[in-house]
């Protein structure tokens, strides 16, 4: 297939590419999203640690 | 320990369900009213054609029945889980189940099945014909039953949360399609003269399922928004 | 073999093992995923009927599957945690969401945008896209009912009593809407179902779906993670895990 046709995808340009734009933008935000959940849990129990560190000492 | 049988046990419960709400009958007719009026914007939103309202009478009289259904559902539980009584329940040893089923009955008798009898004359607004009341009456009686049970699993879940009707509503609608469905269908064939019997008895399988599975997920519903 | 089975319902361990599983779960999907968009949009032979349009179908179809088998795990774990009480099993079921969700919204959209060519409009009631939505608001419930409570072990166990009585529904919602679709005999038959499909086509499916599934895992496992943090309050083991 040539670039010209990849492009073009037979004349259904304006479908197929907004489906897989749309595709990799929900699994980007997916990810994204997975790792900030994560990330923002790890860092509320580093804090919680901390709190205690200090509450004990 | 004396320990009542729980057959006396929900024919109380049910009774005294009753007994109360004919103490406050305003709050019984509050669905009906609704029902009415919802049926009634349906005309006024499209056309005053007769015919062409016909083609849709059945299903807006199910829509209208579903969602005047869930507007009485919210209360189902509250008022007992809010003063103790159903932490007293869950206590008491009885089968809970049981003792939950008999208050979606009630619950039922008191807005279910109004809907129901109410149906041909709202329908007729619609331009139901004469000949399609029964399935109409009958698939209603069996959607109400079911949606009373599944609402009452919702009621259950939700009885804790502020400003649970509308939560209610987007958790037990869905569920509820398949009844919407297969009832308003029924009364579609039964107009069309094909056989409505299909989908009535997979409305009444429904309900059967409803009703035997449907006391499992209220009681643990129950306990999980009673104990602490 | 129970000794292994609650070795992994013990969070710290978990914990650990996900960390150490996800990177595997995530390049691998990322390279089969790349792999089967390639082969789909450029190896694949276009189909007779519908041309270069049917390549929608290689998002389309393992979007519309993950979301059905998230709603399963979902389920399941929901009913693990209920009736074992263990807590990882909620957390996997909470998890497993808003991950669920957005494959349904794909599948939807997918599904949309493929029919414009197809059927001539945005949107068709036809059996499989009206059953994705309702699986959307099943889903969209399940999530609401969580966030309505304050108390975690009440949101866990409420949304898990909902997510049983929902899976219970599924099969009885997909067969009351086929029936429904039937009913009225569409004059085009579903082309959504099969091109005429050849074993070259299917390749970047099968390519595509692994690749959706090894996203899944990985996906899982990040979220996982975080729902053990927020449940573990005051665990010693924290200080070794930071």
């Amino acid at each position: 297939m040539d670039l010209r046709t990849f492009f073009e995808m037979g004349g259904y340009a304006e479908y197929v590419w907004p489906a897989y734009g749309l595709t990799a933008l929900i699994l980007i935000w997916n990810t994204w999203s997975a790792l900030h959940s994560e990330t923002e849990a790890q860092d509320a129990a580093r804090r919680r640690l901390e709190l205690a560190r200090e509450n004990r000492s | 320990m004396i320990r009542t049988p729980i057959r006396e046990a929900a024919k109380l419960v049910f009774t005294r369900d009753l007994t109360l709400a004919w103490r406050r009958w305003d709050e019984v007719a509050q669905p009906l009213i609704f029902y009415v009026v919802v049926t009634t914007m349906f005309p006024l939103a499209t056309t005053p054609d007769m015919s062409a309202l016909r083609e849709i009478s059945g299903g807006v009289v199910w829509v209208a029945a579903l969602l005047a259904s869930l507007l009485a559902l919210e209360a189902l539980f509250r008022a007992d889980v809010e003063d103790g009584t159903m932490e007293q329940w869950v206590l008491s040893g009885q089968p809970l189940g049981w003792l939950l089923l008999a208050k979606v009955a009630a619950h039922w008798v008191l807005t279910g099945l109004p809907l129901v009898v109410m149906s041909p004359i709202v329908g007729t607004g619609l331009g139901l014909p004469y000949d399609a009341w029964g399935v109409l009456m009958l698939s209603l009686l069996l959607g109400t039953g079911t949606l009373s049970v599944l609402g009452g699993i919702g009621a259950a879940l939700t009885v804790g949360v502020r400003r649970g009707s509308v939560l209610l509503s987007l958790l037990v609608l869905p569920l509820a399609m398949p009844l919407l469905i297969f009832g308003a269908r029924a009364v579609g064939m039964q107009m069309d003269g094909d056989s409505p019997a299909g989908p009535l008895q997979l409305l009444a399988a429904i309900f059967f399922m409803a009703l035997s599975l449907g006391p499992i997920a209220m009681s643990a519903a129950i306990r999980i928004s009673v104990e602490n | 073999m129970w000794t292994w089975f609650h070795k992994l319902a013990s969070p710290p361990h978990a914990y650990r093992i996900l960390g150490r599983i996800a990177p595997w779960f995530g390049w691998s999907s990322l390279a089969l995923i790349l792999l089967a968009t390639w082969w789909g949009l450029v190896r694949a032979p276009a189909d007779y009927q519908q041309g270069d349009g049917f390549r929608i179908l290689y998002v389309h179809a393992p979007s519309a599957w993950m979301s059905m088998f998230t709603y399963v795990v979902m389920a399941v774990a929901a009913a693990v945690g209920l009736v074992w009480r263990i807590k990882l099993a909620h957390a996997a079921a909470a998890a497993c969401a808003p991950i669920g969700a957005s494959f349904t919204f794909l599948a939807l959209a997918t599904g949309s945008i493929w029919g414009k060519p197809m059927w001539g409009t945005w949107w068709v009631w036809d059996a499989r896209l009206t059953s994705e939505l309702l699986l959307l608001f099943l889903y969209l419930g399940y999530m609401a009912l969580r966030a309505s409570f304050d108390d975690p072990q009440r949101a866990d166990r409420a949304s898990a009593v909902l997510a049983i009585v929902g899976v219970i529904n599924v099969p009885i919602i997909h067969y009351s809407v086929e029936w429904w679709t039937t009913l009225h005999q569409p004059a085009s038959v579903t082309k959504l179902d099969k091109p005429s499909i050849q074993i070259a086509m299917l390749i970047p499916l099968f390519i595509m779906m692994a690749g959706f599934q090894l996203y899944f895992g990985w996906a899982i496992s990040r979220r996982l993670r975080g729902e053990i943090l927020r449940r573990e309050r005051n665990a010693g083991w924290l200080k070794e895990a930071s």
